[in-house]
């Protein structure tokens, strides 16, 4: 591979992105299971950074996962947006931020097909206001969440304490990133970077002071599938995705998996336990797995935040041998605390992959 | 057999704008299947199904309609982004789901009929509680790859939640906030006027039928949908 060639081509694909001023809306499964991303993301913008992000209490789910799980039609799942597109128009605010990649694929469908169906768009106004006696505008922009940390990224590495670097060997940390499908598979010219070349970890991770592991499945979906999740009998093929990414990017020996995706980290985090559950293999040195982390719970740990503030204990994948490689304190006997330090037990060992 | 539509399937799936905006001229390269998730695990072919569906032809729009086929694909779009022609086989496919769930013919197929468990179990979460994934409903016991550390989270919900700042079942802005009834009520009248209710109350209609016609309870028929893998049907070899 020509870094220098690829560079270049990442470079044609920017996208220009408002500095302040978001509605923000979050992610189902993102607040199910990483609770402390969506936290760490709003405790940076607004604390660190000093930006306006606004969340209104009244939004609710896009509906995307329901959708894309077939369950609800086409236009239910475009009157849900539209009714978080009015709540975003009262609330003052044009720019609109969502926590969820399958969200960010929803809306910009949505957007898409009612730029091309000019009809479809009327009638989800007409439902709308049936439904609801609510009017929406169209935000004058949509982010990802993870394009607002893309572009803070510099600003994050001036309060960095942590780099992406071994500080036993010096080097950089060995870096996985994996992009949600639905962040620009669909339409590549709203991601940064496109489909083929996407920036936005990457750029991430650069700015941090890793190195990006090039592997050939790096484009493969983790496996969530929707309803190939859901339902139990249909699991293999979530499992069996996830298990042809490891298989691929294990030679080059990752540190880290970086993602920008609510159900990514899960899949790639809960496989590896299953994997090593079902044939012993664990694609971590010495018997431990490859920690599969939000890019909030990446930023957080080079910014100097406690691990277990960041949520990181709800990994199955254990962080520990991470956060030694750079060199960042943590008390293990807080890791399974709760509120003022009240115990709460502690998870049972896996037979096979190492838990701490 | 009956079933709603009949006759006149070509002319309902072409109606859908994910035909429209997903259905071009497939030069049939087969790209998408190369690329597909699920092609290299289940005897599933993307092209196939754009060919198909380009046809027009009413009686192999019923059997597409009827089989298993449709159902593997887990709309990643990794296709949307290969294809030459600006095909989009993934939304192909989401229309199709649609006309064989309002068709009646998703029944035919062990994989369409497991729609029951996500019609049943998503649409109660957002109608219920406004999230499609809510932690509560998400147990331990039928996840159990959610592994030691998901069975403590499960086991110590709230204080989990209450330690990492989520605002779990309170009132006012924060994760997984509680919902105001007033935001839930708007849901439900959204799914009433766009047809997703009806959509349900069929799906469910259609489960506790079958449950029915096998002498099983509408519990024992969930659990057998939910479990049943004819793996050696479904997989390449």
């Amino acid at each position: 591979m020509i870094i220098e060639g690829k560079q270049k081509i990442w470079a044609d694909y920017q996208k220009d992105i408002p500095d302040d001023h978001y509605f923000y809306v979050r992610s189902c499964i993102r607040q199910a299971f990483w609770p402390g991303s969506e936290v760490t993301f709003l405790d940076i913008t607004r604390n660190k950074l000093g930006k306006d992000f606004y969340e209104n209490p009244y939004h609710t789910t896009c509906g995307g996962i329901a959708y894309h799980s077939d369950s609800i039609p086409q236009e239910t799942a475009m009157t849900i947006i539209a009714r978080q597109f009015a709540l975003m128009h009262e609330s003052g605010y044009e720019n609109y931020v969502c926590s969820c990649i399958t969200s960010f694929g929803c809306y910009t469908e949505t957007l898409e097909t009612w730029h091309e169906y000019p009809e479809l768009e009327a009638k989800i106004r007409q439902y709308l206001w049936d439904s609801c006696k609510k009017e929406f505008a169209k935000p004058k922009y949509l982010a990802h969440a993870s394009d607002l940390i893309y572009k803070f990224r510099f600003d994050i590495a001036k309060q960095m304490k942590f780099p992406l670097v071994n500080v036993k060997t010096g080097k950089p940390l060995k870096v996985v990133e994996h992009i949600g499908c639905h962040y620009s598979k669909m339409f590549p010219s709203k991601g940064f970077g496109g489909a083929e070349y996407p920036h936005v970890l990457v750029g991430m991770i650069e700015a941090w002071g890793g190195e990006v592991v090039d592997y050939p499945e790096r484009r493969h979906c983790c496996g969530f599938g929707f309803r190939q999740y859901f339902v139990q009998a249909n699991r293999g093929y979530s499992e069996s995705n996830t298990y042809k990414k490891f298989e691929s990017m294990e030679p080059y020996e990752p540190d880290l998996i970086i993602t920008n995706c609510p159900g990514c980290p899960y899949f790639l985090d809960r496989w590896q336990y299953v994997i090593a559950e079902q044939t012993g293999k664990t694609y971590g040195k010495n018997g431990y797995g490859i920690p599969a982390l939000t890019y909030e719970e990446v930023a957080g740990l080079v910014m100097g935040y406690d691990p277990w503030d960041l949520g990181l204990q709800m990994h199955q994948v254990a962080i520990e041998p991470l956060l030694e490689k750079m060199g960042i304190p943590y008390d293990p006997k807080k890791k399974y605390q709760g509120v003022n330090g009240k115990d709460l037990g502690q998870p049972q060992c896996p037979s096979c992959i190492k838990s701490v | 057999m009956e079933y709603r539509y009949k006759g006149h399937l070509v002319e309902e799936l072409y109606k859908d704008y994910r035909i429209k905006e997903g259905m071009k001229a497939c030069m049939n390269c087969g790209v998408c299947t190369a690329v597909c998730p699920a092609a290299e695990f289940y005897k599933y072919n993307p092209k196939n199904i754009v060919n198909i569906v380009s046809r027009k032809n009413e009686a192999d729009l019923e059997e597409l309609l009827k089989s298993d086929t449709i159902w593997y694909c887990g709309e990643c779009m990794s296709c949307v982004t290969r294809c030459p022609r600006a095909n989009a086989p993934g939304l192909v496919i989401m229309a199709l789901r649609k006309l064989a769930m309002r068709s009646g013919l998703y029944m035919e197929s062990e994989k369409g009929r497991q729609q029951y468990i996500v019609v049943k179990d998503l649409n109660s979460n957002v109608l219920n509680y406004g999230y499609c994934v809510y932690p509560r409903t998400f147990a331990y016991e039928t996840h159990p790859e959610y592994g030691p550390v998901g069975k403590w989270v499960c086991d110590h919900l709230d204080d989990i939640h209450a330690r990492l700042g989520s605002n779990l079942d309170g009132d006012g802005p924060g994760g997984l906030r509680r919902i105001p009834q007033e935001s839930l009520d708007q849901l439900k009248k959204i799914y009433d006027v766009t047809g997703a209710t009806e959509l349900m109350e069929q799906v469910l209609n259609d489960a506790h039928e079958e449950a029915v016609k096998r002498n099983m309870s509408d519990e024992e028929y969930f659990l057998s949908v939910y479990t049943t893998n004819n793996a050696e049907k479904h997989l390449n070899p």
